[in-house]
Parts: structure tokens; C-alpha cells; sequence
């Protein structure tokens, strides 16, 4: 992708995720996340000059609530942009600010994603998300339990239940090192027999545990121009490439539909303008939105453009553990942590943690030079970034 | 700047009260096909339309994510697109960013909104004030409109008489615009005389229930001769927020639009918008904002009421299309500002056409009261 500006990420900010923030609202968690970002950078709020925003209002039911926030999220006289794509929204905020800094519009903008989900009803508002003739009266919100039937007839029963269940139990053992992490188990591999039988089902085989939770939070991340990361940044994390891909609403209910997924077209194409040829060997830590852990597990091959079952090998083997050959979700991702106006930008925020070396206990315990952040959303919808530890070759358009 | 961006077509569905004979999908493909056909651009990957944001509100929409339900008929099954959940100048902004930051070469922005879907406006605008403070006491757009028209009123002078007046004048100007459907023209009488909706804004002061769909797309200076010979050049874009609490803010002042223009007007060279500006659109969703944004755009140094008796928004020439008055959904004022501003560059806007046509200056607003404010410069 073809790039005006290089842009850094110097500053990054996230509350103590749980399933109730009751000590603050939703002004004052936004500002947690927001005065955690400025320390980082070293900043006050006078040295940036433009801000995105964005969650789903539905869930909360407030209107524009960017108007309401202005009081937590410093935008008081500066420019302001509010995108909202589903679960992607916190990726497409980072893709924004990618575009606002390298465009030479702004040269420093803070992204602030958040979702406080006790305040709503997410299941009902994800069921609100299909269309009123067509869907409605199917949809089980993000309960959907097609992908471990699809897992189960691939693998058969006893191989695919026990890899979905070891990737949740590797999440948890990484959710138990990071102190913002809502959920925190402490299952140990010795649980998995007795967690595939006994843990009580949503939809067929997506069991309680394999599914994301329901969280309080938000994240911020500061970007900047090359000359302003350069000056008050010693160690900052590089937007190389970002890349959207979603797909038509209806799903493809009876099969007879050819088609790759967002994930994997999106890795393809992400992959082939960047030189990466093979991401396992190249990419050091991928921080990827896994709504449960039959999707976690599924796209590891899409995105990883893996085939046969070299993806379940790869959870069997450890190798996606924090100390494994290509570790995923240090953070212990989705499954454990999931405010989703915030989650895909935590991916990201993640992710830059990761090359700036500060994810203290979990902290990849190897060089972190490039890391890749999926963003998920509305129907199978994928935003992948790509980030960098030193600044990408300009390419100009 | 690196590169420019022009917007190179642009399309618009008729402005109604109730299209109950179409669904969203059905107005944004209205706007899309024209588009498409016209310029022979498509969506392929190498040179096709890379990015569509579109603009458009969930509870407006009554659907979760609703983009969800445009991903087909905008062209981004397999494509990126993102939604700008605020005024569609805003989606303008936005677009102008991703050409700007060379990640895109071409970007269609498409809104729209059904607002009659809603039993009534109020009870979606209703939900912009937070659940603690100001919702309780039944504040909406309206009600806080209200507040500030009486202050705005007081403070300028600005009688009701003359807010009829200009009601009378888009109704007028409307007749002129093919856009806009079913909206009669009135006299004075009939504006002083209709309901009372929050004092003292009266019926015929605010804009109509209105649905409708808006589209636009925005090249890269390289790709601008292939596509059209009448390009409008994105030359300055500025946006400004101001506090949310109403006891916070100067609802008489205009300090975010102020800002707001001062830096669209300052990147697109322009030092006295009063004369090398050869019209405006403003956001104007009362009759009294239409002197309250004019003041904020720098169009009446001498006194708002003084300019409104002098016949100041004629001469300007100041929202000639019917402006927001006139009826298009909220959430796309600012898109339909640009997209009159566009037409009128390209030398296409009818009746109402002004003669020799330059520059332009399109002005939407998001939030009660004006809260925040977006100005674009176009230039033909």
C-alpha cells in the first residue's frame, strides 16, 4: 500500500477490563484510557490535534455519544471523527488515524474505542443487527455454534473438542499474566477432559467457556508523525499496512456458494504487498480477535494461509503459546477480554505493546520486530494491520 | 500536501417524508448506479473504488451495525468500507483523509437515512444526553435547539418575523430543486401562526421528516482527467467540537464553527470568505441557525438581524438549493450541502444555477445545538 506519511504509535492507554465498571461512566472510563495514553506518549491533550472515536450505540442505546464523551475524551475544540463497523469499529479507528496522521491532515490523533456492555443488552443488540424481513427471526446474536460443527466433521469429535478447548486453556494461562484482563480461570491442561464433557453448551459444541465474554472498557492509542515519534518516542511501533475486507450480509447458509473467507483473502493480499511469504517464520506475535475458540482455532489457518490441519498441529504442539514459535494472544485475548468498541483496537494496541516491550508479564519473551491484529465484525468481516518495530519504506502514491 | 482529491460525481435520490416504498438498500442504489454508470468506474481491485464509507445512524437505522445491511448494494462485498456515524460532511472529511494519506485512490461516500421510521425524531434525539444529568429532565435536539434560539434571538436581535421570512425564502428556492418533493410554499402568516414545537420554534421553522440518499465519489488528482472534466476540488476541510453540557457552552457564540472555518478557510487560501466566496451552503435544521452559522462563517461582521434586513443571504448567495429547511435527514445536512455545492461548480444546478461559479463553502453540523461543526471549501 502506497503511504504519504510514516506514522508511529507512541502512546497507548486501557482500563481494568470486567464484566461491571460501576465506578465510573462512560466519560470517565473512556478517560482512564485516554490519561494512561497521554503519560505513555509523554503528552498533554494540548499536543493532539484531532481525535476518532467510536463503539456501538445500540448497546448502550446513547445517541452520538461522542457528544456526551467530549467531557472525558478531550475533544473540547479540536477536530472530532466517529466511525462505528460493528466489531471491527476499534480496527477501522486505527486504520482512521493511519489515514488522518499519513494524509498530513493532523499530525498527532488520539483513537479511542470503548463499550461499557453492562449498560445494554448485547445479545439483543447483535440480534438486531440481521435484517427485519430476512434473518431476524434466525439469529442468535454471536452465539453461532456452525463453525464447531464444521471443526468436529473435519477433524472428528474427540480431536477438534480437545484442540478448541486447549486453545482456550492457552488463552487463560496468557489472560492470567495481564493484570487488565477480565476473565482470569486459571485452567490448567489436566481441566481439558473434564471441561469437554461437563462445561455447560450455548449452541451444539460451543461450549460457555469458548465463548468471548461480555466486558467493561476502553483502549487509546496515540499516533504521530515520523518527525514527532522520532522526537519523543525511543521505542515506538510503526503502522506499515492495514487492509479491510467484508462480505455481503447473508450468510452462506446452504453451501452452495464458493467462496474464501475475509480472512484469509484479507491475509492474502495483506501478505503479497508486504513480502511476506511465510508468516509463521516471519511474523513474531499475532494478536487475533477470537470471538470463541472454535473461530480462534478455525482462522488460525485462514490467516496464517495454513492448510490441512497444520493449525490444530500448531495449538497441540504449544507452539501458539506466549513462549512458542509464533505466539498468540499474549493478552489472552477476546475470549478472556471483550469490550467491543475497544477489542479489535486492543488487538492492535496489543500488538505495538509487543514491539515497544512493554507487555510486562506478558511480554513475548523473544525480539518482537513485526506483529500482526486482526480486527472481526459484523457478518465474518476482517480488518488485518500490520506493524512494524522500525518505520516501513515510504511508498508514494 | 502531497496529492489533491476532487470529487467527481455525485448523485441524490428526491428528498420525501415518507418513502415508504423503499427500503434503505433501494436509496443507496439509487445513488450508487447513477454513479457508477456515468463514470465507468467499477470496484476491481487494481484501479476500481477502493473504499466506500458511507454515513448513516444506528438507532436512525434501528439496526445494530447497520452497514451491514449496504454491504451489497455499495459494491464492498470482498472491499473496505466504514461508516461515519456523524453528519456526512463529515464522511467528506473522512474520504478526503484516506486519499490524502495516498492508502486510496478512490473513495465513494454514500448516506442516507429514513427518519420516518421513527415515530417521532425526538425520541432518537433523546438519547444523545447522558442517562444521569440531562436526559431525565426531557431534553432532545429540539428542546435544546429551542434554549438557544431564544438566547440567539435575544442576543442578535433577529425577530421572529425574520425567521418566517427565510422560511418563506427556502420554501422559494426549493420550488427550484428538483430534490426536494411535496414542500409548499408559505407565506409569513402561516410560519407565525403554525404549532409551537419548543418556543420559539415554531412548525414551519424546523425542517421536515425526510428520507432520502446522497453519494459521491472522491479521486486522487491522477485519476481525475480519466474520470470527469468538471472535477470540484476539495480544497479545505475543517471540524470543531464543543462542550456537551448546555449551562457549559455559549449557545449564542460560535466558537467551535469558528475554529472549524478558520481552518478550512486558512488551508484553501481563503482570507475574506465575503468575497471570494461565490455561494454557501449552511446546515440550517431552524430558521435561526441559518443567521447563527452565517455569523460563525463570517458572513455578517455587521450584526446579524442588520444582514437579514439588508437581504444578506441573497446576495451571497446563501443556501439557493432550500437548504436544510428544506428537508433532508439530519444526519445528512452537510453531505446534501456539499453534494448542492457540487453541482452548482459543475455548472448543474438548474434554475438555480449562479453564474460563473468558483469556490463554494458547505457547512454541516452534528449534535444538539450545533455542538460540533464541519465546514469543506469546494472549487470548481
Amino acid at each position: 500500500m502506497a503511504r504519504n506519511r510514516n506514522v508511529g504509535i507512541i502512546g497507548i492507554g486501557q482500563t481494568k477490563h470486567s464484566s461491571h465498571r460501576e465506578d465510573v461512566n462512560q466519560p470517565e472510563m473512556i478517560h482512564e484510557a485516554v490519561r494512561q495514553a497521554l503519560d505513555d506518549a509523554g503528552m498533554t491533550i494540548d499536543d493532539v490535534d484531532c481525535i476518532v472515536h467510536g463503539n456501538m450505540e445500540l448497546f448502550e442505546m446513547v445517541f452520538q455519544p461522542d457528544m456526551w464523551h467530549v467531557i472525558g475524551d478531550g475533544s473540547y475544540g479540536k477536530p472530532l471523527l466517529r466511525l462505528t463497523t460493528g466489531g471491527t469499529t476499534g480496527a477501522t479507528l486505527v486504520c482512521a488515524a493511519d489515514n488522518l496522521v499519513a494524509s498530513g491532515l493532523h499530525d498527532v490523533v488520539l483513537a479511542i474505542g470503548f463499550e461499557k456492555l453492562q449498560e445494554g443488552h448485547t445479545t439483543g443488540g447483535i440480534t438486531n443487527m440481521a435484517d427485519p424481513l430476512w434473518g431476524r427471526e434466525l439469529q442468535t446474536g454471536a452465539l453461532t455454534g456452525m463453525t464447531a460443527d464444521a471443526v468436529i466433521e473435519e477433524f472428528g469429535e474427540e480431536r477438534a473438542k480437545n484442540a478448541a478447548m486447549k486453545h482456550r486453556v492457552i488463552m487463560d494461562k496468557h489472560a492470567m499474566r495481564n493484570p487488565n484482563a477480565h476473565r482470569r480461570f486459571n485452567f490448567s491442561e489436566e481441566m481439558i477432559p473434564a471441561m469437554v464433557e461437563n462445561v455447560p453448551p450455548l449452541v451444539g459444541e460451543l461450549r460457555i467457556v469458548h465463548m468471548c465474554s461480555q466486558s467493561d472498557g476502553a483502549c487509546a492509542m496515540i499516533f504521530a508523525n515520523e518527525e514527532i515519534t522520532k522526537a519523543r518516542c525511543d521505542n515506538p511501533a510503526w503502522m506499515v499496512d492495514h487492509i479491510t475486507v467484508h462480505r455481503e450480509e447473508t450468510f452462506n447458509l446452504f453451501g452452495n456458494v464458493e467462496e474464501a473467507t475475509t480472512m484469509r483473502y484479507a491475509a492474502e493480499k495483506l501478505f503479497g504487498r508486504n513480502g511476506i511469504t511465510n508468516p509463521v517464520e516471519q511474523i513474531d506475535v499475532f494478536e487475533m480477535y477470537d470471538p470463541s475458540s472454535w473461530w480462534g482455532l478455525d482462522w488460525m489457518r485462514e490467516f496464517l494461509l495454513l492448510e490441512g490441519d497444520e493449525h490444530l498441529k500448531m495449538v497441540e504442539n504449544d507452539e501458539i503459546d506466549i513462549d512458542g514459535k509464533l505466539p498468540i494472544n499474549p493478552s489472552g485475548g477476546v475470549v478472556a477480554t471483550n469490550p467491543i468498541g475497544a477489542t479489535a483496537m486492543l488487538r492492535a494496541a496489543e500488538a505495538a505493546m509487543q514491539i515497544r516491550g512493554m507487555a510486562g508479564d506478558h511480554q513475548v519473551p523473544k525480539p518482537v520486530n513485526l506483529a500482526l491484529a486482526s480486527g472481526f465484525g459484523g457478518t465474518l468481516w476482517t480488518v488485518l494491520m500490520l506493524l512494524s518495530k522500525n518505520p516501513p519504506q515510504l511508498k508514494e502514491a | 500536501m502531497a496529492r489533491r482529491a476532487a470529487i467527481v460525481a455525485v448523485a441524490q435520490t428526491s428528498f420525501e417524508r415518507d418513502k415508504w416504498y423503499q427500503r434503505m438498500q433501494g436509496m443507496a442504489w439509487e445513488v450508487v448506479k447513477p454513479m457508477i454508470d456515468s463514470t465507468g468506474l467499477d470496484f476491481s481491485e487494481e484501479r476500481g473504488i477502493g473504499q466506500v464509507v458511507t454515513t448513516s445512524d444506528d438507532i436512525f437505522d434501528a439496526r445494530t451495525i447497520s452497514d451491514n445491511a449496504m454491504t451489497d448494494v455499495i459494491g464492498a462485498h470482498y472491499r473496505c468500507e466504514e461508516k461515519v456515524s456523524q453528519d456526512g460532511a463529515q464522511a467528506v472529511y473522512y474520504a478526503l483523509a484516506s486519499v490524502l494519506s495516498g492508502h486510496q485512490d478512490l473513495v465513494m461516500v454514500v448516506g442516507h437515512c429514513k427518519e420516518s421510521q421513527a415515530k417521532s425524531r425526538n425520541m432518537v434525539t433523546h438519547l444523545v444526553f447522558d442517562p444521569f444529568f440531562t436526559r431525565p429532565v426531557g431534553l432532545d435536539h429540539l428542546a435544546a435547539e429551542g434554549i438557544q434560539a431564544r438566547a440567539y434571538m435575544d442576543a442578535s436581535g433577529v425577530s421572529a418575523e425574520q425567521l418566517a421570512q427565510l422560511v418563506v425564502r427556502s420554501r422559494k428556492n426549493a420550488q427550484l430543486n428538483p430534490s426536494i418533493k411535496d414542500l409548499p410554499e408559505v407565506n409569513v402568516e402561516q410560519v407565525l401562526q403554525s404549532p409551537m414545537l419548543a418556543d420559539p420554534i415554531r412548525e414551519l421553522m424546523t425542517y421536515p421528516v425526510s428520507d432520502g440518499a446522497i453519494g459521491l465519489i472522491i479521486a486522487a488528482e491522477e485519476r481525475v482527467p480519466e474520470i470527469t472534466d468538471k472535477p470540484v476540488w476539495i480544497s479545505g476541510v475543517g471540524n470543531c467540537m464543543d462542550s456537551f453540557f448546555l449551562g457549559e457552552r455559549d449557545l449564542v457564540g460560535c466558537f467551535q464553527l469558528g475554529k472549524a472555518a478558520q481552518k478550512a478557510y486558512s488551508m484553501a487560501g481563503v482570507s475574506d470568505p465575503l468575497s471570494q466566496v461565490d455561494l454557501f451552503e449552511i446546515s440550517d435544521r431552524h430558521a435561526y441557525m441559518l443567521p447563527q452559522w452565517a455569523e460563525g462563517l463570517g458572513l455578517c461582521p455587521q450584526g446579524a438581524a442588520a444582514w437579514l434586513a439588508a437581504g444578506g443571504p441573497d446576495a451571497l448567495n446563501v443556501n439557493l438549493s432550500g437548504g436544510l429547511l428544506a428537508g433532508q435527514p439530519m444526519i445528512l445536512g452537510g453531505l446534501a450541502r456539499v453534494a448542492e455545492c457540487t453541482l452548482q461548480l459543475r455548472g448543474e444546478a438548474g434554475q438555480r444555477q449562479v453564474a460563473d461559479a468558483k469556490r463554494a463553502v458547505a457547512h454541516g453540523i452534528t449534535g444538539p445545538a450545533g455542538q460540533m461543526q464541519t465546514v469543506v471549501v469546494l472549487e470548481g
